[in-house]
């Protein structure tokens, strides 16, 4: 008997992207240059987080019609974002055959308590996290990919920076504690136990943790890769770039070759400018999504 | 103990690594053609095909990956790394090794909402390989010399043609090391051979 939608098949899905790069588009022509620039997904929404943060007022499930539009255009995986907690938003694109739905902070949350039961779904979930807690509470819920939430829109790296450090020092001090204190660490961290159990077993989250939320030149992407992310999601970063087909690829050899500077280096060269960042501490609080869902 | 190779520019090449680990070989994760030459068989991992080649062609792997094959040395491609080998790929003009006579299609299984595990013999492996299928190809034909060693629904999920070995399917998402350790056999015997000839 064959069996859909299981763990192995959810996660797996995301192991085979690990390394590589996961791009923003909102048509069919930037899917396309995404696709030859080498990403191994798409991400298909209506607005790119920048203009997103620009345009203000809620952002909302992408229209449909740009979902299929990106799923007709390419062969690799496609992905889309839904509202947090919005069961209907992801059960249309499920429906739709998206290959992936990222519960995203960079959408306006439709709950503000509940996050999707994700194990309900056939489709794996990508979700956002900042630190320890929220990844093992997304992994209870059933995700099968995690990326930090960085803030999104910014083309600034410090966010991002700040929670896969804090993530991965989570995890350490996980593993090297003794079993009787596991419990206590889960009360603290408001974590499922059993799912901090695993952790510490393993040495490892269960699923693959991606870097995203701020991403805008290839050494970002690449010193994401050094602090141990498994592949990095670029936003605004490409297409709110001066030569997007350039500044794609660039990014997708720095992913591979993190370590390689005199690469980094040559890939950097006369990619023209990288999309305009934003300081967060001039991000009025209410507008930081690295805020929303818990 | 053999030396076995991941290419690793992108794709699930930690579980491969594990897998041979767990076989009994030492695991190389390749990252530059000049490896090639350390190590005694490789294996082409589940990714996304498209963006390995892209990668393949950057750093002038094409050439390099098929004399490492023409040599004599194994070579297993998995999901991805099946596509990478056939020599012909449906809907495509050009397939990218070519090493392996067989015709492949790209995500024929469906897409990601179809990925599933199912349990299937392969022959001279084992009766029941639990086997996880992620938009997984399939094989719509093979030539002559092409042996069939796994099919599901009638599809064929798994062949071998000489020193080249291939499945649709993941086995290093499992802790079935059965179907790694049959290739890391074949890359001992295929050593044998080498080592009798230059006697």
């Amino acid at each position: 008997m064959s069996k859909v939608g299981t763990d192995r098949v959810k996660r797996g899905m995301a192991e085979m992207q690990k390394g590589g790069v996961i791009m923003d588009v909102v048509n069919a022509e930037q899917a396309k240059i995404a696709e030859e620039a080498g990403a191994v997904a798409v991400m298909a929404l209506e607005r790119v987080p920048s203009d997103i943060r620009a345009a203000g007022g809620v952002a909302r499930m992408a229209d449909p019609t740009i979902v299929e539009e990106v799923m007709n255009a390419v062969s690799i995986p496609v992905m889309a974002k839904a509202r947090i907690g919005h069961i209907v938003e992801a059960r249309v694109l499920e429906a739709m055959g998206v290959d992936y739905i990222d519960e995203s902070e960079v959408l306006t949350p439709a709950d503000e308590v509940f996050h999707l039961n994700k194990r309900d779904y056939t489709v794996p979930f990508v979700c956002g996290c900042r630190n320890l807690g929220e990844a093992a509470r997304r992994i209870g819920e059933g995700t099968a990919m995690l990326r930090t939430k960085g803030e999104p829109g910014t083309g600034n790296i410090v966010e991002a920076v700040r929670h896969m450090r804090e993530v991965n020092a989570q995890v350490r001090t996980l593993v090297n504690m003794s079993v009787d204190e596991v419990m206590t660490y889960a009360k603290e961290l408001g974590a499922p136990y059993e799912v901090l159990l695993d952790i510490r077993e393993n040495g490892r989250l269960p699923v693959v943790n991606f870097a995203a939320g701020g991403i805008a030149t290839p050494a970002d992407a690449a010193l994401m890769m050094q602090l141990g992310a498994d592949g990095v999601f670029v936003g605004s970063g490409i297409f709110k770039s001066d030569n997007p087909a350039k500044f794609a690829r660039a990014i997708v050899e720095a992913t591979t070759h993190y370590e390689d500077y005199e690469l980094i280096a040559k890939v950097s060269k006369g990619i023209g400018t990288a999309m305009k960042g934003l300081e967060i501490s001039t991000i009025a609080p209410e507008q930081r999504m690295q805020d929303r869902g818990w | 103990m053999v030396r076995v190779g991941v290419l690793g520019l992108q794709g699930a090449v930690r579980e491969h690594i594990r897998s041979i680990e767990a076989s009994g070989a030492e695991g190389v994760i390749i990252k530059h053609k000049e490896q090639l030459d350390d190590i005694d068989g490789l294996i082409l991992p589940g990714g996304e095909s498209t963006t390995m080649r892209r990668l393949i062609d950057k750093y002038d792997f094409l050439e390099p990956l098929k004399q490492f094959g023409n040599s004599g040395k194994p070579i297993f491609g998995t999901c991805a790394g099946l596509i990478l080998l056939a020599s012909e790929i449906v809907g495509q003009e050009q397939a990218h090794l070519g090493l392996i006579d067989m015709k492949v299609e790209r995500n024929a299984f469906g897409r990601q909402k179809d990925s599933f595990e199912v349990e299937i013999p392969i022959k001279g492996v084992a009766d029941d390989f639990e086997a996880v299928f992620i938009r997984a190809p399939y094989i719509v034909e093979v030539g002559p010399n092409v042996e069939v060693i796994a099919t599901y629904k009638d599809k064929i999920v798994a062949a071998q043609q000489g020193h080249y070995l291939c499945s649709a399917f993941h086995p290093e998402l499992t802790d079935d090391h059965r179907l790694t350790g049959y290739f890391i056999k074949m890359i001992e015997e295929a050593n044998q051979h080498v080592v009798m000839n230059e006697g």
